[in-house]
């Protein structure tokens, strides 16, 4: 069953290329995933989900499916952000084909890596967006898009490449590479720690491996943008979670020091610059990378104590909301393009009086991300926060503050910062008097209504109630 | 049956197209469609009947038939008929560079020499005696001097062929040379039969032999510092000539490396790790000359020239690390994704006049199959998973850490595989990125798109599911 999962966006694509009505085979196939995932989710403590086959008999590797919770938690959100790629998306046109199949292939890929039981086809999917990303982002972005499409496509292979050396190391040592063989390597544990910390965190754009991260998104189509940012960086992370941490727990807990100096890096530096954008899509494109360094602060604090029950739950449930706000934020950036014909924050203006539930729906976003109450991404970040935390008493009952909480209390900062370029964001696009590009503007359309509402529901729902999504994680 | 009628078969065969291509006028190019029926009725022989053949009593000294030499067979009855469809669909480029005109009256001998060079490269396969490997070794050879330097009145295919001959005949020299040094260290010429635990067995005089021979299947295999020829006389050469030396005479040369270094690099060889040392060496001169020097080519058939280059650095990796199996699949599925972009070159070569890069401007716009085709034969070589290529470079990575190479060697062949991305994704940015340069659509001739269609899924098909490839090498 799972394996519909995946190729139901694969034979899409397929029958698209092949001249399949695009925008309603893309649909269809969202729809269908959105709906069997959901059936999924429902029973995801079943064993029935398991499945697969041997591919290869040494190295030991299975093509095998499987829900856990926390893939569970990743599949959802990936269905959720494919349909909203896929409807909202204004594509150009005779472009449908390219547009649609390279969208639905990068999706598969996700929820490919995301069901994987075998860190084979876990790696292996994830690179199925590789080549997608690549044409579409050089083809149909926009701004320096060919320079931003080799740089990501550079990057990630290398990353990837990278993260392979790790995982091979690692996976040399144990029975085979499914999910159930990964137990802690007897040698190396320090090397296959930092590979896989570089990999990953490429992927995943943690400092200093994050500049191809924010021109990339600013350049790519919404689509591209929407499942890059939301879904498929999360996959580093998930990695570092259920392999990295499994495979290598002291070799993590080793570098632990540099974990917590590159992902402040995350927070202030790149919140620093983040504040220093005058372009929304550069802004947002910064912004996410600055927010990965909360998730990797969830991490860390895990990597410091494996026994930290609160880490790993904090983390799932940060890339769960901040997935779903970062897509909803650049779904509504390429609506505001479209409607002003720029987005150079200095010619927005007033766009609230034109486009209300634009401006609505952009508040909402932008808010969830910077963690306001009642929105996914708060539950998120007091949790990590709570982790980062954990203990910061000794045996005694002092207080003895180690490199996490330390971090933490930096990292709290980040919060000040993140308010500062949204609110000012928001303050100058959608608010004041109207001005040129805004006089003309109309809102948004149904079109670009449906998904946007999905995505804002789903924030608002887990905000109030984020047992929704930490049921699968306990 | 025996299993040495096959090749007899195969020369027979051979001899008996070349009477009928004396006797007969008028369409020449039909001799290849019958060579390469005829020998697709030897593949079958050999895939069916032959699973049972048996070995003489006074042949087992110098020939075997196991299944690695089967896989070699197979792998050389394959690539011939594929060179002898791809030499059909460019008849015209043939004659216009033959006999002047467009009749293919000159062609017939053309046609005819493939099937001895497939005769060689079976026998090849089977023998494990050096005088009989250096038998084989030539009649491949010399076939390819001619099918090289074939076009007569074209400069750069007799440019080629000078090239070839010369460093080829100095190649034949070494190689000559160290067999009789390997036999004067170790009293024998039967493969099978060489015992290094003699106490008499001067290593000097040995390591000096297998020196030369490493000089000589240097020459072969296109390794680094013996690569040079490669280039010019891949891009002098007619396009399926230059698949043919790229997969086949490859093949070749590593099937006959592995066959000679196998007793010297057992674990209970003395010469073990001098041997290793200098096979890892020039893996890495080999990776670092093929990957960096592709990256600046803007002609395709250099490209892939240089990219053979770097395939053979990756193959040497394999041996180097004593893993045959790898180095064996890496081959079979290296034909798969070669013959796929030689096919797609030869198409465009044939309707374009061009073998540039910028030829393959605009393919996604004017002919969206075949751009596709090639983008998945691309995303192969350069490895990218869930594509054959992928496994090929995994197993070799595998084993080269398994067995300890050096981190230096490592290293360099991930970054090469990092610049493999760049330099093999120009070639899909050119077909998708650019404008078309003319809105003709291209024709594809039916036997192109067949076999194009076989390869592709094959790619795909290994590269879910490579077990069926290394059962064959059980």
């Amino acid at each position: 069953m799972l394996f519909l999962l995946i190729l139901a966006p694969l034979l899409a694509a397929v029958a698209i290329f092949f001249g399949a009505p695009a925008r309603k085979t893309a649909l269809g196939a969202a729809l269908f995933n959105v709906v069997l995932a959901g059936y999924a989710a429902s029973t995801w403590n079943c064993s029935c989900w398991n499945t697969g086959f041997q591919v290869l008999e040494n190295p030991n590797i299975h093509l095998s499916l499987g829900l856990t919770g926390i893939s569970t938690v990743m599949l959802i959100l990936s269905v959720i952000v494919t349909l909203a790629a896929v409807y909202s998306g204004k594509c150009p046109d005779g472009r449908e084909k390219l547009w649609f199949s390279s969208t639905l292939l990068i999706a598969a890929g996700a929820i490919g890596a995301f069901l994987s039981t075998d860190v084979f086809f876990f790696y292996a999917f994830h690179e199925l967006a590789l080549i997608p990303t690549f044409l579409m982002i050089g083809m149909l972005g926009r701004g320096n898009r060919k320079e931003a499409a080799w740089k990501i496509t550079i990057y990630l292979a290398l990353g990837s490449i990278v993260l392979l050396a790790g995982l091979i190391l690692a996976m040399n040592q144990m029975e085979g590479w499914a999910f159930s063989d990964l137990k802690a390597a007897e040698k190396y544990q320090n090397e296959i720690a930092l590979l896989l910390i570089i990999g990953f965190g490429t992927l995943v754009s943690l400092f200093p491996f994050h500049s191809w991260a924010a021109p990339a998104y600013a350049s790519a189509p919404a689509p591209v943008a929407m499942l890059h940012a939301g879904v498929l960086k999360k996959f580093g992370l998930y990695g570092l979670l259920v392999v990295g941490m499994k495979v290598a727990p002291d070799g993590m807990a080793h570098w632990l020091p540099w974990i917590c100096v590159l992902l402040l890096g995350n927070i202030i530096w790149v919140g620093l610059v983040t504040l220093n954008q005058k372009r929304l899509d550069l802004m947002l494109g910064n912004s996410s990378v600055m927010h990965m360094g909360y998730i990797f602060l969830a991490i860390a604090a895990l990597a410091a104590n494996v026994d930290n029950q609160i880490a790993e739950p904090a983390a799932v449930l940060l890339m769960f909301a901040h997935g779903i706000s970062i897509a909803l934020l650049f779904s509504l950036t390429s609506i505001v393009e479209r409607k002003t014909g720029t987005l150079e924050i200095a010619q927005l203006g007033g766009l609230a009086k034109t486009a209300p539930a634009l401006a609505f729906l952009f508040g909402l976003a932008g808010m969830a991300s910077i963690g306001l109450p009642g929105l996914a991404n708060f539950a998120g970040e007091v949790m990590v926060f709570f982790a980062g935390f954990y203990d910061w008493k000794d045996a005694q009952g002092q207080i003895a503050l180690g490199w996490v909480q330390w971090t933490t209390i930096i990292a709290l900062w980040g919060v000040v910062i993140s308010a500062v370029y949204m609110l000012r964001a928001f303050r100058s696009s959608f608010q004041g008097p109207l001005v040129k590009s805004t006089e003309n503007a109309t809102d948004i359309s149904i079109c670009g209504k449906i998904p946007a509402y999905l995505l804002a529901a789903t924030l608002l729902v887990v905000g109030i109630y984020p047992q929704i999504i930490l049921q699968f994680l306990k | 049956m025996q299993a040495h009628y096959i090749e007899f078969i195969t020369v027979g065969f051979g001899i008996v197209l070349l009477m009928l291509e004396a006797f007969t006028d008028g369409n020449k190019p039909r001799i290849g469609l019958i060579a390469a029926a005829g020998l697709a009725v030897i593949l079958i022989l050999e895939l069916t009947t032959c699973r049972a053949c048996v070995v003489p009593d006074w042949m087992e000294k110098f020939y075997v038939h196991d299944s690695a030499a089967r896989y070699f067979k197979i792998i050389a009855l394959v690539s011939t008929i594929l060179v002898l469809l791809m030499a059909v669909d460019m008849k015209k480029v043939l004659s216009r560079y033959t006999s002047g005109d467009e009749t293919g009256s000159a062609l017939g001998e053309f046609f005819c020499l493939p099937v001895f060079a497939c005769a060689g490269l079976m026998w090849m396969a089977s023998a494990r005696d050096l005088v009989s490997i250096f038998v084989a070794l030539e009649l491949v050879t010399i076939s390819f001097y001619v099918m090289v330097a074939y076009m007569r009145r074209n400069v750069g295919s007799l440019e080629a062929g000078v090239k070839y001959l010369i460093l080829g005949a100095l190649s034949t020299g070494f190689l000559v040379y160290g067999i009789a040094w390997v036999y004067g260290a170790t009293g024998t010429m039967e493969l099978t039969a060489i015992d290094l635990s003699k106490p008499s067995l001067n290593q000097t005089t040995l390591l000096f032999g297998l020196a030369l021979l490493l000089i000589a299947f240097g020459f072969k295999v296109g390794a680094a510092p013996m690569q040079l020829w490669i280039p010019d006389v891949y891009q002098g050469a007619l396009t399926p000539i230059t698949a043919y030396l790229s997969v086949a005479s490859k093949s070749a040369g590593f099937i006959v490396m592995m066959m000679v270094f196998q007793p010297f690099l057992m674990d209970s060889s003395p010469v073990k790790p001098q041997l290793q040392t200098v096979l890892y060496i020039m893996a890495g001169a080999t990776l670092l000359y093929g990957n960096l020097a592709a990256i600046s080519q803007s002609n395709f058939k250099r490209l892939l020239a240089y990219s053979s280059i770097a395939h053979a650095g990756f193959l040497l990796m394999g041996i180097g690390s004593v893993d045959f199996i790898s180095v064996s699949f890496y081959l079979g599925v290296y034909l798969l994704m070669t013959f796929a972009a030689f096919f797609i070159l030869a198409l465009v070569r044939n309707q374009e006049n061009s073998d540039t890069i910028d030829a393959f401007d605009g393919l996604g716009a004017r002919n969206p199959l075949l751009a596709a085709c090639l983008t998945v034969a691309m995303a192969a070589l350069a490895g990218v998973p869930l594509t054959a290529g992928f496994w090929g470079k995994f197993r070799i990575f595998e084993s080269a850490i398994d067995s300890g190479a050096s981190w230096w060697l490592i290293s360099v062949a991930f970054v090469s595989v990092a610049a493999g991305f760049y330099y093999y994704l120009k070639v899909v940015k050119a077909m998708y990125w650019n404008a078309p340069r003319t809105e003709k659509p291209l024709e594809v001739p039916i036997i192109t798109k067949c076999v194009l269609a076989v390869l592709t899924l094959g790619i795909f098909l290994f590269g879910v599911w490579p077990q069926p490839i290394l059962d064959m090498l059980k």
